[in-house]
């Protein structure tokens, strides 16, 4: 129900469940907006607004879009909207349970939950649930502390007039403006918080487990079982060693079908290489005079910018430069981060057995190397600030946040960089508003989910019946695409299963079998009878009772079946049932009319025809067809005599 | 049938030591290794070599499991892993895993170097203990191997303190270690879900005792404190270093700031401290009010509590100290206890349960003068109060635990014989469940038996299914079933009949009964058929009875089938028609219809 594969959200039904998996918003859509600033700033309000050449129509958008020269395109002027997961294919008020796998993938859930009827619960882990909630906090925060006077709606009435890329934005009337804290936080209190590896029913029919998946704090896959099913569903993975726990592959095996998205969006770059670069790059800048922007978010792979830069910075003899961490939640990242010792990797943990902070951050804040304010306004900020600095603050995206600041304050200097790490979004239309620039604009995306070949090899070792993956998972990059071998492969001869967003999809999974539970006093009656060496059949009558979708087979009691037949009441449903057998094999009836004389039934006449053989009892009035499956005995109603030919002809056959 | 066995090794009808050995569907586990306060002789471990006399502790055990970090539920391992002999698995928490080695550590000096012990673990021996320990988080399953899993519960008694739910096949029982059910002042309340367990194996401490409210409990002793101090009185309070240290701090702490106290209070330098930093860094294991103000104030931050130094011992005034160890048995407290006894003004506060031996339980039992090993003597002329701030659950927690986890059996352990009778009575009067206190080294026997899980057709069920669905609605029907169980090397499952013949391939063999009746009825055979109808109908209410065609009546497998000879119009025959598989209702319809006809 997403467009984009690193912000995934889809839906599976099985065994009557529906469940949402994972909740990502889209903020593609936020770069066709004109920056938020702090404050204003002359020459974003130097613009010129832009008008249809074509006036014959009163389209009323003045002011609505801004003409970007240098950029060669227009901006929408109002506040950023974005693209939440598809409505209307799914009635959202019918989803049982929302599985979110990590806090990147869970900034659409308002959209899902509140006002839509929802009545399912989410389960995520503890750091995503509070990651996840700054989140959404410093998202809605940005947005709100620079209100916009004007909505922007008009625009969307007349895309096709407009010109590229505005013209090809994909149903803007779908986008939707930012949530109300009031939204996010009763979106939240819909979680319930899991462990790895804890098992969870799901309304009997299937259990639910999160495992780690070394992305980030808290960070996991899932397994989606039923008693003979299993499904995985890999999202945001990596298996590179960085501070969260380690990826668990083993449960993933074996599944019948593994659902994967969240893969490296620009699959060609070493991670350790570029963070190696990165720091170099700060270096250099440093050294020379010049300020580092780098637009992050307010957790992940922050965590390890910090680490990896303070020990390159103390190498190189720059440990005096300050580091500043600007976010609304700033200081809430940097205590979290220090108290999620059981889902950080056996080195950081070891650490807290000690007992030191996990993240040596904690150290950096106390010795005053790493500095962190809620704001630029922030009291104290402006008397700490010095040049030549390094400066980590949000949104990736340079639309809000106070990175719109520091883009118009350092800009127009040469010496100054801006390095963006996250691999969200496309660094030319990043940078498109602020153009012309002199600051240095550099590109090191580090990226530890899984990249096209390490899931290549992951899928080969998991060994799934199925793969479903994004349709673009087959297809080489766009931005590259004669690398034919960055896609995923199928797994055998089996071909892949693709979707798109917004298609309904049939996974090839048929159930057969399913669990059911024999109560005790039931199961001392079954007495089965080898049928051949190996197999032992039994004939089970019993009382079914189907509760939260559990099977339990009881012992079936007898209502009174004795008191009916001499009181001749007619059988009841119970005791037929239990008389039940299966008879197998067929009748030799020489061997039949020996048991008839035994019982003293005489005058049998044998009668052979090619397909059957007759006995006649002349003497009792009554016949015995014979044939190799079955057997019909006629006779007039005399109870008595056929009694003892039914127990006559039951003797000769098995009886299970 | 199917059995658990419970031995206790430690803490049958007794607490310290703490040490139980589970075996059930072929695997052994031990529950907790705990030491024994009071006692410094061999009794102080469990006997070991109830499970070493036929081979190593490794071959015998499938895993230990250790509740929490007090010593007299891991202060044996060590001895255990190191000494007896066991490499298998161990399993705890994580902040049991990072604090149990600091009081081991604590308690190994204290007997090494202050009493020369000798035979006793060493320091690379606790070590080499917490190297084979694998620590799991909370709801978490792991599984030990194949078919045994465990699965952590939030206690509420210390910092990491849990419970364990142990499970093999369809066998599975619960342990409690210590527990706490009301939420104190930095931790939650324990919690666990309905698992129905065959056994509750549960703390009895406070078996007998229904605590009043915890507000007023805090009062008095804030009381006690205050006026002690307030006539210029010492206070020591002994504590163990992670626990009630930490929810008494808190407790002072807030009330010296609000009465804007300038006493001074004091906490033993080292432990405690650090133990403060565990406490920061595992916040997510405390309550939910320290969770959620951790980032702007951090509880374990404390203001008006100093660190004490031991000069400070003889200073003149009044003072409030905090020093392990809890039960006076060893330690600093016992150091400042000596001095400050023989004083009327002081006061020592005593806010755990003490074992038998150690100073503590003497003096709690009013005990005047007290002689030590050395000869010498001290005379207790301080105040001497209990307070009972240790988190065990009390009998009415106990009982709600119980009702929580809704087990088929309860086992007290960690507790007094007396106290526990009394308990064990109510169990079994309330919950109508068994109740069973072994002492150390006694087996107990619970038989279990539990619903067996076994694989079934869908499609036998969908058709059951569909079957049901077509009924009208009424809530007294039973949902019946018939089905084949198949036992094959492959596996059991049940299928219905047609399946099973195909998977076992044999022949059903269909045995049809029919019987003839003559009559005279003037009309079709049409008429002839629909009179049936109705009284059949009437007498055979269980069953679904159904005209097939014009002249046939059908009921399962019977078929009652009108006919006449052509241009006959008065003589008719009626057949009646069934399989062996409705033999009762086949035969019931022939004599009915004889009946009613002749």
């Amino acid at each position: 129900m997403s467009t984009e594969p690193t912000k995934p959200c889809l839906v599976v039904t099985f065994k009557g469940i529906t469940l949402m998996l994972d909740c990502g918003l889209n903020m593609q859509s936020v770069l066709n907006f004109m920056p938020l600033p702090l404050v204003h700033s002359a020459k974003f309000d130097a613009l010129p607004y832009w008008t249809p050449r074509d006036e014959s129509k009163d389209w009323q958008i003045d002011r609505e879009l801004k003409s970007h020269a240098a950029a060669n395109r227009l901006f929408v002027d109002s506040a950023p909207e974005f693209c939440p997961p598809v409505e209307k294919i799914i009635d959202f008020s019918q989803i049982d349970v929302i599985l979110i796998s990590n806090y990147t993938c869970m900034l659409a859930l308002p959209f899902i939950t509140e006002g839509t009827g929802f009545k399912g619960v989410i389960y995520a882990t503890e750091p995503t649930l509070q990651i996840g909630r700054f989140f959404m906090e410093e998202l809605v925060e940005f947005i709100e502390r620079s209100p916009k006077e004007i909505v922007a709606k008009h625009w969307k009435e007349m895309i096709h007039v407009l010109p590229p890329p505005l013209a090809d934005c994909i149903k803007p009337k779908s986008w939707k403006h930012i949530y109300s804290k009031a939204a996010m936080n009763a979106a939240l209190s819909h979680i319930q918080l899991v462990g790895y590896d804890q098992k969870l029913d799901v309304y009997g029919a299937l259990s639910v487990t999160a495992i780690s998946s070394g992305y980030c704090l808290g960070s996991s896959n899932w397994i989606i079982a039923s008693d003979h099913e299993k499904i995985a569903y890999v999202s945001g993975s990596s298996t590179l060693t960085t501070h969260p726990k380690p990826m668990e592959q083993n449960m993933l095996k074996h599944a019948n079908a593994i659902i994967l998205t969240g893969l490296a969006p620009l699959p060609n770059q070493n991670p350790d290489t570029m963070l190696g670069e990165f720091c170099m790059t700060i270096a250099t800048t440093l050294r020379q005079g010049g300020c580092v922007l780098i637009p992050s978010y307010p957790s992940g792979v922050i965590y390890d910018l910090f680490e990896c830069l303070s020990i390159h910075l103390d190498k190189t003899g720059l440990s005096q430069v300050p580091l500043f961490f600007i976010s609304p939640v700033a200081e809430t990242s940097l205590a979290y981060s220090n108290i999620f010792a059981e889902w950080l990797s056996s080195g950081k943990q070891n650490k807290v057995y000690l007992p030191e902070e996990p993240f040596p951050h904690a150290f950096l804040v106390k010795n005053g190397k790493l500095k962190h304010y809620t704001s630029t306004h922030a009291e104290g900020f402006s008397t700490e600030y010095r040049q030549p600095c390094v400066v980590f603050c949000g949104h990736p995206s340079l639309r809000f946040g106070d990175a719109v600041h520091f883009m118009q304050l350092w800009s127009n200097n040469p010496l100054n960089t801006v390095i963006f790490t996250e691999p969200d979004f496309v660094i030319e239309q990043l940078l498109a508003p602020y153009l012309p620039m002199a600051m240095k604009a550099l590109h090191y995306p580090i990226d530890t989910s899984l990249n096209f070949s390490q899931a290549n090899k992951l899928i080969r070792d998991l060994k799934p019946d199925h793969l479903v993956v994004p349709e673009r998972y087959t297809l080489a990059p766009l931005t590259v695409p004669h690398r034919n071998d960055l896609v995923i492969e199928p797994i055998g001869d089996k071909p892949l299963i693709t979707f798109n967003r917004g298609e309904v999809i049939k996974l090839p999974i048929r159930r057969q079998k399913t669990r059911v539970l024999l109560e005790p006093a039931l199961a001392e009656t079954i007495k089965p009878v080898e049928i051949r060496p190996g197999v032992s059949m039994a004939t089970v009558t019993a009382e079914l009772e189907v509760k939260d979708n559990t099977y339990t087979m009881k012992y079936l009691e007898s209502r009174n079946g004795r008191k009916r037949k001499t009181q001749g009441l007619p059988p009841c449903k119970e005791d037929v049932l239990r008389g039940r057998r299966i008879e197998f094999g067929s009748i030799n009836p020489e061997l039949l009319i020996q048991k008839l004389n035994q019982e003293g039934i005489t005058g049998a006449k044998l009668q052979r025809t090619p397909q059957s053989a007759v006995i006649l009892l002349q003497d009792s009035n009554a016949k015995i067809e014979l044939q190799d499956n079955s057997t019909l005995i006629c006779c007039n109603g005399d109870l008595k005599i056929r009694r003892r030919l039914r127990m006559c002809v039951l003797q000769c056959l098995k009886r299970i | 049938m199917p059995e658990i066995k419970v031995t206790p090794l430690g803490a049958g009808q007794d607490v310290g030591r703490s040490c139980i050995l589970v075996s059930m569907g072929g695997k052994n586990i031990m529950l907790d290794c705990g030491m024994h306060m009071g006692f410094n002789d061999e009794r102080r471990f469990p006997d070991f070599s109830y499970i070493t006399s036929e081979g190593s502790a490794t071959n015998f055990l499938d895993c230990v499991i250790i509740s929490h970090f007090h010593l007299d539920h891991c202060g044996a391992l060590p001895f255990f892993t190191e000494m007896v002999g066991y490499s298998g698995p161990i399993y705890m928490t994580h902040p049991t895993k990072a604090i149990a080695p600091i009081l081991l550590e604590d308690m190994r000096k204290v007997a090494v170097e202050r009493k020369g012990e000798s035979n006793f673990f060493t320091s690379q021996m606790i070590k080499d203990c917490m190297k084979k320990v694998i620590p799991v988080t909370l709801h978490q399953s792991v599984m030990v191997d194949a078919d045994l899993e465990i699965k952590a519960y939030y206690a509420g008694h210390v910092l990491g303190a849990s419970m364990f739910h142990v499970r093999v096949g369809s066998q599975s029982i619960v342990y409690t270690g210590d527990y706490n059910m009301t939420p104190d002042r930095h931790l939650g309340a324990a919690w666990i879900d309905k698992c129905r367990p065959d056994l509750l194996i549960s703390e009895s401490t406070y078996a007998t005792t229904i605590r009043d409210s915890k507000r007023c409990r805090e009062r008095d002793f804030l009381k006690k404190v205050h006026d002690c101090v307030d006539k210029g009185g010492k206070v020591l309070i002994p504590v163990f270093a992670l626990g009630r240290a930490q929810e008494l701090c808190i407790l002072l702490e807030t009330y010296w700031e609000r009465m804007n106290l300038k006493v001074p209070v004091y906490f033993a330098l080292g432990l405690t401290e650090k133990a403060n930093n565990y406490y920061k860094m595992f916040i997510t294991w405390t309550n939910q009010k320290i969770k959620k103000t951790f980032v702007q104030r951090n509880m374990f931050d404390f203001k008006h509590i100093k660190p004490f130094d031991k000069s400070y011992i003889d200073n003149a005034g009044a003072m409030v100290v905090f020093a392990t160890p809890g039960m006076l048995h060893a330690g600093l407290s016992l150091q400042i206890f000596k001095k400050w006894a023989p004083q009327e003004g002081n006061m020592v506060i005593m806010p755990g349960f003490c074992v038998q031996g150690t100073i503590g339980h003497k003096i709690l039992n009013g005990a005047k003068r007290i002689e030590f090993e050395n000869r010498q003597v001290v005379e207790v002329k301080m105040s001497v109060e209990y307070m009972s701030f240790s988190a065990h659950a009390d009998a009415k927690g106990i009982m709600q635990l119980i009702q929580y986890c809704d087990p088929k059996n309860v086992m007290l352990v960690h507790g007094e014989y007396a106290k526990m009778e009394y308990l064990k009575d109510k169990i079994k009067k309330e919950f109508g469940i068994n109740c069973y206190n072994p002492a150390n080294g006694e087996t107990s026997f619970i038989n279990t038996s539990s619903k067996i899980p076994v694989d079934a057709s869908l499609a036998l069920l969908k058709s059951e299914n569909k079957e049901y669905s077509l009924l009208p609605p009424d809530p007294k029907r039973r949902r019946l079933i018939n089905t084949v169980l198949i036992s094959r090397e492959d596996g059991v499952c049940l299928t219905d009949s047609n399946e099973a013949e195909e998977a076992a391939s044999i022949n059903k063999h269909t045995v049809r009964f029919t019987s003839t009746i003559y009559i005279r009825d003037a009309g079709t055979v049409e008429s002839t058929a629909q009179k049936l109808l109705q009284p059949l109908q009437d007498k055979l209410k269980d069953w679904e009875i159904k005209l097939l065609d014009g002249s046939t009546i059908g009921v399962e497998t019977v078929l009652v089938k009108v006919q006449a000879d052509p241009g006959e119009e008065i003589n008719k025959k009626i057949y009646v028609s069934w399989t062996n598989d409705d033999e009762e209702i086949g035969s019931y319809i022939l004599g009915y219809l004889q009946n009613l006809l002749s």
